[in-house]
């Protein structure tokens, strides 16, 4: 069985004495994807920038592929690409400029074709000699996500990628990740508020709150298991009595 | 170290500049202005002189030798502050570029958009002035070397404090070549000075390159030892620079800075 794309344990992060994360441990296998799930404050964006290497874990490991971002930090990111709604791409720059700048970053081999690819893929043709500042926000998002397929990670890290975007686009952008993560070694950690999209697109959902996994399953069959009718009833019982749902 | 990452930083710059007149324009109007009203200021006064002593080398040279090394520590601070201004340093961060390789690319940035300045100011100061720094031959290799590497070193530093403090902090950063000059004796001797402010001189590498200078303009004959002991200096300044960037950018990600970097300060 191959190794997990990305394997995480005990991280924890603390901020004197408040407590971000607090020993989390979890995995995301290859061609899956993971959403990452909870209330605001609930551990999500520190958990995913401690992966990203922008923020150090108070303990516990990061290793994606088997490399161990602690100790081989660039390593373990060429391995891995992200897009979140706020980190948008360089505003004076023009849509290739920027995936040709990133490209560089991430030494994609063939970075012209694949600059191409992307941008048919996208639909960004026309937008190429845009600046992504002059982009409405759902163009910026179809960007970030070129940006964030550069590489073909085998890690691929989405904040909310589809809060900006109109439903027939998300709609459109989730096929896509799903076909991008099914047809290759990738596996995607997910993040989102909109419970109907983490059900179509999620294989497995990690509930956080305040710093830890309360549950974890299938997103379709979770709720039933927690006597909830729906996953965003699920969502709203994690956020409001988070010990009565960890206690059962 | 890869090349290609320190080539995207560097690219990143060259867009920038190519697309912008208005970040073009300043990597020689001021120069200009400087040099014109220096070169003006130093026919003046040698009207004033007896003949044996020009001040175009000894003013205006001092001047171009000045705003060299500005060019350089805002070569170095400008290509950062981009980053700054379009709120990029998570992405770049959270990419696999090394905290080395950044800094080459600043580096490099910096070597492009001073000799710009660099060009424009000997043309300027050849031309109109009749100032031939070229007579000097090979000697002004070593004043440059010291104010280049000064200037990254400075640029670096000022880089970190904007890194620590936040992007308001941008301000400290704009009057530092202002707040040395005093110091390093770019229009008089070093002697001129209380012994406080010597002591100080001493350990900034400019004030051997203007004391070297006037030196040569009155008696054609720089210290050899003075300008070996500047480029030591120098380049011991550069490691300084360099470890208290990487000590402030671990401390960032230590804190969450980075990721937040906009919010100034986490406490």
């Amino acid at each position: 069985m191959p190794p997990p794309v990305l394997s995480v344990r005990e991280l924890s992060k603390n901020y004197g004495s408040l407590v971000a994360v607090d020993g989390i441990s979890f995995e995301v296998a290859r061609q899956e994807i993971v959403g990452l799930l909870g209330p605001n404050g609930a551990g999500k964006t520190t958990t995913i920038n401690m992966i990203l290497g922008v923020l150090e874990p108070s303990g516990g490991s990061i290793r994606i592929e088997e490399v161990d971002l602690a100790k081989r930090r660039s390593q373990a990111l060429e391995r891995t690409n992200f897009a979140a709604v706020y980190a948008p791409l360089p505003g004076n720059l023009t849509v290739e400029q920027n995936l040709r700048l990133f490209g560089l970053l991430y030494r994609v081999k063939k970075l012209g074709e694949r600059i191409e690819q992307l941008i048919h893929e996208f639909g960004l043709d026309a937008l190429r000699h845009a600046k992504c500042g002059v982009l409405s926000s759902g163009e910026q998002t179809r960007v970030c996500l070129a940006k964030a397929m550069l590489n073909r990670p085998r890690l691929l890290l989405l904040d909310e990628p589809t809060a900006s975007l109109d439903p027939a686009t998300a709609q459109e952008i989730r096929v896509m990740i799903r076909q991008f993560a099914a047809a290759g070694p990738t596996g995607v950690l997910w993040t989102s508020h909109n419970m109907y999209e983490v059900e179509e697109v999620c294989d497995r959902v990690l509930f956080l709150s305040h710093g830890k996994i309360l549950l974890e399953g299938n997103p379709k069959t979770l709720p039933g298991e927690h006597g909830r009718e729906t996953l965003e009833d699920l969502f709203i019982a994690v956020a409001r009595e988070p010990l009565a749902l960890a206690r059962a | 170290m890869a090349f290609e990452r320190t080539a995207a930083i560097v690219l990143r710059q060259y867009y920038l500049l190519r697309g912008s007149p208005a970040r073009v324009l300043p990597l020689f109007a001021w120069v200009t202005i400087d040099m014109v009203l220096w070169g003006f200021m130093s026919r003046y006064l040698n009207t004033f002189t007896a003949s044996r002593f020009n001040f175009i080398p000894a003013l205006l040279g001092a001047v171009l030798l000045w705003d060299f090394f500005i060019r350089v520590m805002q070569g170095v601070t400008t290509a950062f502050f981009e980053d700054v201004w379009s709120r990029n340093f998570l992405n770049f961060f959270a990419s696999p570029l090394r905290v080395t390789e950044y800094l080459a690319g600043l580096v490099i940035s910096s070597i492009g958009t001073s000799i710009i300045g660099l060009v424009v100011m000997l043309i300027l100061s050849t031309i109109i002035f009749g100032l031939s720094l070229f007579s000097y031959g090979i000697v002004l290799v070593p004043f440059l070397l010291v104010l280049f590497l000064f200037g990254i070193a400075l640029g670096i530093v000022a880089t970190s404090l904007v890194l620590r403090l936040g992007p308001a902090a941008e301000w400290f950063i704009w009057p530092i070549p202002a707040l040395i000059s005093p110091f390093v004796g770019v229009f008089y001797p070093l002697t001129t000075l209380p012994a406080w402010m010597q002591s100080v001189a001493r350990v900034l590498p400019p004030s051997y390159v203007f004391e070297n200078l006037r030196a040569m303009v009155s008696n054609g004959k720089p210290s050899a030892f003075s300008l070996a002991a500047a480029l030591l200096l120098a380049a011991a300044d550069i490691l300084i620079a360099c470890w208290i960037f990487v000590r402030t950018y671990r401390r960032a990600v230590r804190t969450g800075l980075i990721a937040r970097y906009s919010a100034e300060t986490l406490t």
